[in-house]
């Protein structure tokens, strides 16, 4: 058994395990973190058929965005996931028959792509020999950059646009002001007195 | 590398000069306080859409195909960039006072929409479906984001989360077109397309490709605002501050009808046949339901809504004629459509009764005896509406039914000028309201120098242009000509 061959087993046996615990877990933080577990090994698998692009995109916005989102979605709204559950039983034979429905599609598809006509491919190879992540960028960067750059300023509109609508001006709220405590002198604040003994101020 | 990199910038300028004012601006809003950050950047935003403007006029107009083949510049973009900034510029210009009335004088409003303006010049330069995607998104995204300007209404809010969730649908609708018009025929760019499936190719128009060109029309029809996918019309222009109404209903229109004339008359010109129908088609049911939904109307931004409706059908006439004289009376029209919106929303915008806006339609009785001035400006922008021959609305409409008619489509000139006459009852009911009708109480005069300057020069120019037509017609008969097959150039993989 080569290296290669034992990663791909270890990596989808972990995948599908953790995949399976993700809708069966009860405590809804753990299958948020078995979810990280999934996508991490689904990133694995990714870099062991050569599309290490697609590996650190999963990573980065999947495991770095989309699960931390999902994280603070399931710890700050008080959701009842018993209650979620409910009639898991009722609903399992459509689940099943749903299931089934998929599954069938999927070998049909399978079988098809393994009984095909050889033909030509369908995306040419490339001339010489360069990583996907490489190839991308050249495309992004030279043919695509006007479009690529559009993309970044429609970005930069959800922004404003975001702060735009939820930005509020309160007023009587204490705020930090960096200067005015940088500039603050002792003088200003700070009364010395000479306090007799026995006395107090 | 590929070759057909070349940084010949010069031809995006306009967008340049808009880029960059715009991320100067963002920086200058952010660093100051509130008021007075808007007191600076609204000014500055007109200016730059005025050097746009100026600079897309006097580019060189022949065409040419850039960056990687997904900017394309040529006499009709010069022509619809010019009409859209100075658009977008007098639409500021026009709710300048609205908004300090209303209190939604932040900068981010003016912000918005030199972005959305930034996005409407790329649309009608958009040579590639990508481009044409992006752009459309960059225009349309700030716009959502404006209707819903006014949070603390329940109206502004609604007007805004429904504009973006039916928008975000027709992007979708427009996507999956473009991706069946990519697996069917392998390009994104124009310019392959034209030279892939023009005369004399071998190939015919694959199927898939024609199911995916009318998956985009749908989508360029919401974005229009055409029937069936115009639903969302009069909810989100009553909703939005009217001074957004009258951003929303001049520009983003002609760069949308621009946008569909590009795609249409450009690569998919020789598929006439496929799309000729359903253009047609959508143009006379918007034609018709925009003249009768209008007639029930109440509120003055909801007609203007069914009016923008039944405009847009007009335009897509001469879109559905599929010839050079079609084009030509399309861009004459949007043109034209242009200075009637923006004056009649600088009528609706100078309406102030006790510090409130007036939207009521009967509240405008007897106008004429308090704002003379004004009820005149109206009667002359209602009249064009309505197409009154020697007012500027009249010639755009007779040019579209006329290409029509040369085109063979008589049943849909025939239905259009129907149509005109069942609408012209609601224009000419406003200016009954306001010339013969007991005046009720009266009006404040009209605020803002801003204003009565783009009120007064769309009426001049209304009603002025049957002394001097030609230089329009010249333009768009120069614009229509450079939509001829595009020249040879590096495309797209």
């Amino acid at each position: 058994m080569s290296a290669e061959l034992f990663l791909f087993w270890l990596m989808g046996a972990v995948t599908v395990a953790s995949a399976v615990m993700v809708i069966s877990a009860k405590n809804p933080v753990h299958s948020v973190l078995f979810l990280i577990l999934c996508f991490f090994n689904a990133a694995g698998l990714f870099v062991l058929i050569g599309a290490e692009f697609l590996a650190m995109v999963l990573v980065v916005v999947y495991v770095g965005a989309v699960a931390v989102l999902f994280m603070f979605v399931v710890m700050m709204l008080d959701i009842n996931f018993v209650r979620l559950r409910e009639g898991f039983i009722e609903y399992l034979p459509v689940g099943a028959l749903v299931g089934l429905v998929l599954l069938a599609e999927l070998v049909l598809v399978a079988g098809t792509w393994a009984m095909r006509e050889p033909t030509t491919p369908a995306a040419p190879a490339l001339a010489e020999a360069v990583d996907n992540t490489r190839a991308l960028g050249r495309l992004l960067y030279t043919e695509h950059f006007l479009v690529f750059q559009i993309a970044g300023l429609v970005l930069l509109v959800a922004i404003v646009g975001a702060i735009a609508l939820t930005l509020r001006e309160r007023v009587g709220v204490k705020r930090q002001d960096v200067a005015r405590q940088v500039h603050r002198r002792p003088s200003e604040t700070l009364v010395l007195e000479r306090v007799e003994p026995g006395k107090g101020v | 590398m590929p070759a057909s990199l070349h940084l010949d910038l010069v031809p995006l300028l306009p967008e340049l000069v808009l880029t960059v004012a715009a991320l100067l601006l963002l920086v200058l809003g952010a660093a100051r306080e509130r008021v007075r950050a808007a007191g600076i950047v609204a000014p500055l935003t007109v200016l730059a859409l005025l050097v746009a403007a100026a600079l897309a006029g006097v580019l060189d107009r022949t065409p040419q195909t850039l960056l990687g083949g997904h900017f394309r510049f040529d006499a009709m973009a010069a022509f619809l960039k010019v009409l859209v900034f100075l658009g977008v510029a007098a639409s500021l210009l026009l709710g300048s006072s609205y908004v300090e009335d209303e209190r939604i004088d932040r900068f981010e409003l003016p912000l918005l929409a030199l972005f959305s303006a930034l996005g409407m010049g790329l649309m009608v330069s958009a040579e590639s479906l990508l481009g044409l995607y992006m752009a459309l998104e960059l225009q349309s995204l700030p716009l959502y984001v404006m209707a819903a300007f006014q949070r603390d209404q329940l109206r502004s809010t609604e007007a805004g989360l429904k504009y973006f969730v039916l928008g975000a649908l027709a992007s979708g609708m427009l996507l999956y077109g473009c991706s069946l018009i990519y697996g069917f025929t392998g390009t994104l760019s124009f310019t392959t397309l034209a030279q892939s499936f023009g005369p004399g190719s071998p190939a015919g128009v694959p199927t898939g490709a024609v199911v995916g060109l009318v998956f985009v029309i749908a989508g360029l029809a919401f974005k229009l605002a055409a029937v069936p996918f115009h639903m969302w019309t009069p909810d989100v222009y009553e909703g939005a501050p009217t001074s957004v109404t009258a951003f929303l209903a001049a520009a983003p229109k002609v760069a949308a009808v621009g946008l569909t004339l590009r795609l249409l008359m450009g690569p998919m010109a020789d598929w006439v046949g496929q799309w000729q129908q359903v253009v047609a088609l959508v143009a006379l049911a918007s034609m018709v339901l925009g003249a009768l939904a209008g007639l029930v109307q109440t509120n003055i931004k909801r007609l203007m809504a069914y009016s923008g409706i039944a405009n847009v059908g007009f335009a897509l006439v001469g879109v559905a004629a599929g010839t050079r004289e079609g084009v030509e009376a399309a861009l004459v029209y949007v043109a034209i459509y242009l200075a009637m919106t923006l004056g009649a929303f600088g009528c609706i915008l100078a309406m102030r009764r006790q510090g409130t806006y007036v939207e009521r339609i009967d509240e405008l009785a007897g106008l004429s005896t308090r704002q003379p001035l004004l009820a005149a400006a109206l009667a002359i922008f209602m009249f064009s509406l309505a197409g009154i021959p020697p007012l500027a609305g009249f010639f755009g409409k007779y040019f579209v039914f006329f290409a029509a008619v040369k085109a063979g489509l008589v049943w849909l000139a025939i239905a259009g000028v129907l149509a005109s006459v069942v609408a012209a009852y609601y224009y000419l009911r406003i200016v009954k309201l306001a010339y013969f009708d007991p005046p009720a109480e009266p009006f404040e005069p009209p605020s803002g120098p801003g204003l009565r300057l783009v009120t007064g020069l769309a009426a001049i120019l209304v009603a002025g242009f049957v002394v001097l037509p030609g230089p329009l017609f010249d333009a768009a008969a120069g614009a229509a000509a450079s939509l001829g097959p595009p020249a040879p150039t590096a495309p797209v993989r």
